[in-house]
């Protein structure tokens, strides 16, 4: 192989991908610019924001990869409905790491902005924003993945080529747009806007 | 997985600190909020194709770390070629996009500028540590596979953020 047949390969096996999570990205960054009231009212929230996304990709890259490998091996039935138990553990540990991810992210955002002395909303509503947050896009995602993962693989689509692409792009929109719900709802109840 | 979780969500703050710190800037130009999300995803991208095509070749015994080597070089010539392609769509979509919401709005041409710049920046720092991270793995005989792809996938965030920091520092 020469050079030019590598980077060709490289190209074209990655440009899809790349492009399909590009307009993801490009809707998650409409919504963040439509935020400005939201984040002004809310100190802090901007430097949540990258963790916020990164974890919904991370943990939900993992559940899709979970699964695809457990349908490769025969340990999973692909049907949602049936209430398979390992399918059940994977979504239930998926949302459990992200709800805890989230929290240590709106905690440790907290603590670092305080010790540097910058404005900072309240603890609590930070927390309660990194919760709600992260259980609706968690619920919304794990059911992208699961459903996609699932009717992939019964078209005989290999799974793991599905899930990458898929979560780097509903993983930022979804992300961002329940955490402009999330934030929108812990305003309107703690009555600050 | 949680524990890596959490030390990612630690790194993933540095970024987040260093939005925090140009806050007032993002908040005045929403275009400039707008490529938040597209830059962090597009460098963490990058940065993890790379990673897991190295991972392959280092695998399947066909990566040497050599300046001349085919792989190292094709790989690096496609991360180039991915980023000039995909980031000047970048600053058009990002302009266009935030054009039809309205607040101040940048010219076109600045954006895509910045989306630009960003773009080729970026892609030198991705295949920069990408090279560095697959290089100390291999040295250490960790498997490239675990370590190197969160790795450089998380990094590669921190890096879209402070590139984009800088850049419209030295554009604005």
């Amino acid at each position: 192989m020469t050079v030019r047949d590598v980077a060709r390969d490289a190209y074209r096996e990655a440009l899809p991908a790349l492009a399909a999570s590009l307009v993801g990205g490009l809707f998650a960054g409409v919504i963040l610019s439509g935020m400005r009231a939201e984040l002004r009212a809310v100190p802090g929230l901007l430097v949540l924001v990258p963790a916020l996304l990164a974890t919904r990709g991370n943990v939900y890259g993992s559940l899709g990869a979970r699964i695809s490998t457990a349908l490769h091996q025969g340990l999973v039935e692909p049907r949602i409905r049936g209430g398979d138990e390992r399918l059940r553990s994977a979504v239930a540990a998926a949302l459990a790491n992200g709800l805890l991810a989230s929290v240590f992210a709106a905690v440790a955002s907290f603590a670092v902005l305080t010790v540097l002395d910058a404005v900072v909303a309240p603890l609590p509503v930070l927390v309660s924003i990194a919760l709600v947050s992260g259980l609706l896009s968690g619920v919304a995602l794990a059911g992208v993945v699961v459903t996609a993962v699932f009717a992939g693989y019964r078209r005989g689509r290999d799974p793991d080529t599905l899930v990458g692409p898929l979560v780097t792009t509903t993983g930022d929109l979804f992300g961002m747009l329940f955490l402009l719900v999330a934030v929108r709802l812990v305003l309107s109840l703690s009555g600050v806007l | 997985m949680l524990p890596v979780l959490l030390v990612l969500t630690l790194v993933e703050l540095g970024s987040g600190l260093v939005l925090g710190r140009f806050e007032a800037q993002l908040l005045q130009y929403p275009t400039l909020l707008a490529l938040v999300p597209v830059t962090i995803g597009t460098a963490g991208n990058l940065g993890s194709i790379l990673a897991a095509r190295l991972s392959t070749s280092f695998h399947l015994g066909t990566l040497s770390f050599d300046p001349d080597d085919e792989h190292l070089v094709g790989n690096a010539v496609a991360t180039f070629a991915l980023a000039l392609s995909i980031f000047p769509v970048v600053g058009v979509g990002a302009w266009g996009l935030t054009a039809l919401i309205g607040g101040v709005q940048l010219p076109l041409r600045i954006v895509f500028t910045i989306a630009v710049t960003s773009g080729i920046a970026l892609a030198t720092l991705v295949i920069a540590v990408t090279f560095t991270a697959t290089y100390v793995a291999y040295r250490f005989s960790l498997d490239p596979d675990d370590v190197v792809i969160p790795v450089v996938t998380n990094t590669c965030d921190v890096l879209g953020v402070v590139v984009l920091f800088a850049t419209v520092q030295l554009l604005l």
